[in-house]
């Protein structure tokens, strides 16, 4: 199997150079048949990929310890469900999954795209063939191939990392690479774009999709990735402005500025320029995220450990910088824009402000990652840039760009006039101002959650007003009673409302955001019998007895547990149950540092969160940690709301997909401004 | 004014508030990351160094960890290999936390020449692979 691996690498390098140079050849010199050959050689390269992958997961599931990486990632009492996931787990795995999952993706772009972008096909084989070829190549010459073999074959493996042995590890991974290297595509089209110079915006139109497939997956993977910190680190939160979480967040921000500022030039043929930009800089930022993890260059709990692929990685992101670079930069002249900004009380003019605001968001995250190495490099010190920097920078962006939110969609196309905006305004401000008000009357005093929870009001507001003018005008119109108005108002026009939807999620999330600012947390050294108390800021006071611990083997680890009673001023809600694992192999002996289960509660309004920090030697004195966590949930149901407002957008069918000039002149989707009084 | 020159202002009202955020927010709760050396360098030189918030990243000395569970207090000695400091920490160790653990203090150096710790990050040298078998 390992050296069936090996000649599958093999025959996907020379494959994908293949698809690259008839691609790129085939396309300029228009020849058919190499253009053909192009795209027949992305099929053989996922065929060559998928057969790498299904060789190195029979290695793993056979436990063939004599390729390194199965016996440095698995051990045969690793439970069947994180096997699979070993695939990924490692650095050598994951450059293959990486590839695989691009060709993957290559293939469905070529046999899903309408006929109409077939000029462009070519070339987007070449960019897809040549990045999987470029991940092919660091197997085979960093090296780092996940078929090495050892010189002898240990009895087991040395086992996979506790904290990755999380049913997390079976999804975060999986959809933060899907959305990353997705990414790819909307990429490969704009090089097509560029390359051809079919600059109009109908490839964009081509593209719109893949980045709503990205953006959709990055969303996923990070949400799951929050949840995962949350429930597996046992600090208590969920983003710690880690670098491999900025990385992943970075081309999310880039991302969602472009969905945006791409319905502008559908609309208005302006922004051609920057939407171009967006596109090469959100594939960039997937490359650069995926240099930090791989090359040590920034310490962070997700790197894997220092290696040379890192220059690999960074020659090959200046090069491709460097070629973007002097692309878009000959095609500028084909870039001119339509149409001018005809009001600063446009639609226009707010998704330009949501954009900046995106895009210094992402600037300033980017710098944060950036600025331990910068200021050694400038001042000779290094400076650290943790939470609290980011949050006092990107809390009040945060902030302006919910704002924004709720503005956007209130504002006409080219311009507003007086009597439309106070029309539009009226009911959202007033939601947003009475919210305000409530709670200062309740006592917050907190001025960013005071914002934020004002904020996500009055963007509900807007929300609620859209769907209600919608559904009524649905109602006079076709007599439709109001539930089946309002379906019919996301089936119809599913990337309105169903960005609508997402709207409601980012609030959601916002408010959970919003909820740590009143977080409250307790340490404690208890003896079985003994109880701490704790209030938290919903008014209620938690005390939790320890009930005692107990401590057995299982599978494949050592478990220390305790158990705790949970009682809400002074009524039991329920036992809560926090263990330590020591992990070993199948001999017993012990790997990797012991790790945390952390005991959760959640609930509407607060999660009773609870580490047991270690045991007094010999003794069922236990040290705890209880924290107070208001509002997580509130997290985790935005991002689902996210999510299936994402997946209303994206599904097919619905109203055809109107583009070019004939849905420029309606340039309304103000529609929905019924003519002013 | 044109609405293009509106939108000027605004942009760089915008560009203006991340450039100003981003310097104030590194004034105001950014932290020097020193090597044990480097800090007694810093020090001597200029003794406003003492009770500073600042973090340290170095190794800790084996054999020099105590704990006292009751109080929840810990101490330990860090090294980057030429210079030593004491430190002192209130609060949970975090997992990755060993007696040769490559680690990240956060906190202030006193007077008396100890580290008053706030925060310690233990990086696990490797994080992601096995630990060698001795």
């Amino acid at each position: 199997m390992p050296l069936l691996g090996t000649l599958a690498l093999w025959l996907a390098f020379l494959v994908g150079l293949w698809g690259a140079i008839t691609g790129f050849v085939g396309g300029a010199q228009n020849r058919a048949d190499l253009q053909q050959s192009a795209r027949h050689a992305t099929f053989a390269l996922l065929a060559a990929l998928a057969t790498a992958v299904i060789s190195l997961e029979i290695a793993i599931f056979r436990h063939d310890f004599s390729v390194a990486y199965v016996a440095g990632r698995t051990s045969r009492n690793l439970p069947t469900f994180y096997l699979w996931s070993a695939l990924y787990s490692g650095q050598e795995g994951s450059l293959l999954f990486w590839a695989a999952v691009l060709s993957l993706f290559a293939v469905l772009a070529q046999v899903l795209t309408s006929r109409r972008y077939r000029a462009f096909l070519p070339y987007v084989a070449g960019v897809t063939s040549l990045v999987a070829t470029f991940f092919v190549g660091v197997m085979l010459f960093a090296p780092a191939n996940p078929f090495t073999r050892l010189p002898f074959t240990p009895l087991d493996g040395s086992g996979m990392n506790p904290q990755l042995q999380n049913p997390g590890m079976v999804f975060h991974p999986p959809m933060l690479y899907l959305g990353y290297i997705s990414i790819t595509i909307p990429f490969a089209f704009a090089i097509a774009a560029l390359l051809t110079k079919k600059l109009d915006t109908e490839w964009m139109v081509a593209v719109r999709k893949w980045t709503i497939v990205s953006w959709l997956f990055l969303s996923i993977g990070l949400l799951i990735g929050m949840w995962w910190a949350y429930v597996e680190l046992g600090w208590g939160g969920y983003w710690a402005w880690d670098p491999v979480e900025n990385a992943a967040l970075l081309p999310w921000l880039v991302m969602t500025a472009f969905l945006h500022s791409v319905m502008i030039q559908e609309k208005r043929g302006m922004l051609k320029k920057w939407n171009l930009a967006l596109i090469l800089g959100a594939w960039v930022l997937s490359i650069f995220g995926t240099f930090l993890t791989r090359s040590g260059v920034i310490a962070s709990v997700h790197s894997f450990t220092e290696s040379p692929v890192g220059y690999y990685f960074l020659g090959f992101l200046l090069f491709a910088v460097a070629a973007c670079t002097v692309l878009y930069v000959t095609r500028l002249p084909l870039l001119e824009a339509e149409a001018t900004l005809e009001s600063i009380l446009s639609r226009e003019a707010s998704f330009l402000f949501n954009n900046l605001l995106l895009i210094g968001l992402a600037f300033s995250v980017l710098w944060g990652t950036m600025f331990p190495i910068i200021s050694e490099a400038v001042k000779g010190v290094k400076i650290t840039y943790g939470p609290p920097t980011f949050n006092f920078v990107n809390i009040p962006l945060g902030l302006v760009l919910l704002l924004v939110t709720g503005i956007g969609p209130l504002i006409a196309w080219r311009r507003a006039s007086p009597s439309n905006l106070k029309r539009q305004f009226a009911v959202p401000v007033t939601v947003g101002v009475f919210a305000l008000l409530i709670l200062l009357v309740a006592g917050m005093r907190d001025v960013g959650a005071l914002l934020a929870f004002s904020f996500g009001a009055f963007v509900s507001g807007t929300v609620t007003q859209e769907f209600a003018r919608g559904a009524r005008a649905r109602h006079r119109q076709y007599g439709e009673p109001t539930w089946l108005a309002v379906f019919q108002l996301l089936s119809r026009n599913r990337r309105r409302y169903g960005g609508y939807i997402v709207h409601i999620g980012i609030v959601l999330l916002f408010m959970g955001f919003a909820g740590m600012a009143f977080k409250t947390e307790t340490e404690a050294t208890l003896r079985p019998g003994e109880t701490a108390e704790l209030r938290g800021r919903d008014g209620h006071v938690y005390s939790f007895t320890h009930l005692g611990i107990s401590q057995y083997n299982t599978l494949n680890r050592y478990v220390t547990a305790a158990l705790l009673e949970v009682k809400r001023d002074g009524k039991a809600i329920g036992r809560l149950r926090t263990e330590k694992r020591q992990h070993v192999d199948a001999l017993g002996n012990k790997t990797f540092e012991p790790s945390t289960e952390v005991g959760i509660m959640s609930g509407l309004r607060v999660d009773l969160y609870v580490v047991l920090a270690g045991l007094v030697s010999g003794t069922e004195e236990a040290v705890f940690r209880f924290t107070i966590n208001p509002l997580v949930w509130w997290v985790w149901f935005g991002g689902f709301v996210l999510v299936i407002g994402g997946l209303i957008v994206l599904w097919p069918g619905g109203a055809p997909l109107a583009s070019g000039p004939r849905a420029r002149s309606q340039a309304g989707y103000a529609v929905k401004l019924e003519p002013a009084q | 004014m044109k609405a293009g020159t509106k939108f000027a202002l605004g942009a760089v009202l915008i560009v203006g508030s991340v450039g100003y955020l981003m310097a104030s927010g590194i004034k105001q709760t950014g932290q020097y990351f020193l090597t044990p050396s480097e800090l007694a360098q810093r020090v001597s030189a200029d003794p406003s160094f003492y009770d500073l918030g600042l973090k340290v990243g170095a190794r800790v000395v084996r054999g020099t960890v105590s704990k006292d569970v009751a109080s929840q207090t810990m101490s330990f000695h860090i090294t980057d290999g030429t210079v030593n400091y004491p430190v002192v920490y209130k609060g949970l160790p975090p997992d990755t936390f060993t007696d040769s653990a490559q680690v990240v203090v956060e906190g202030r150096l006193q007077r008396d020449g100890i580290i008053h710790a706030t925060n310690v990050l233990a990086k696990c040298g490797s994080r992601y692979e096995a630990v060698p078998k001795a």
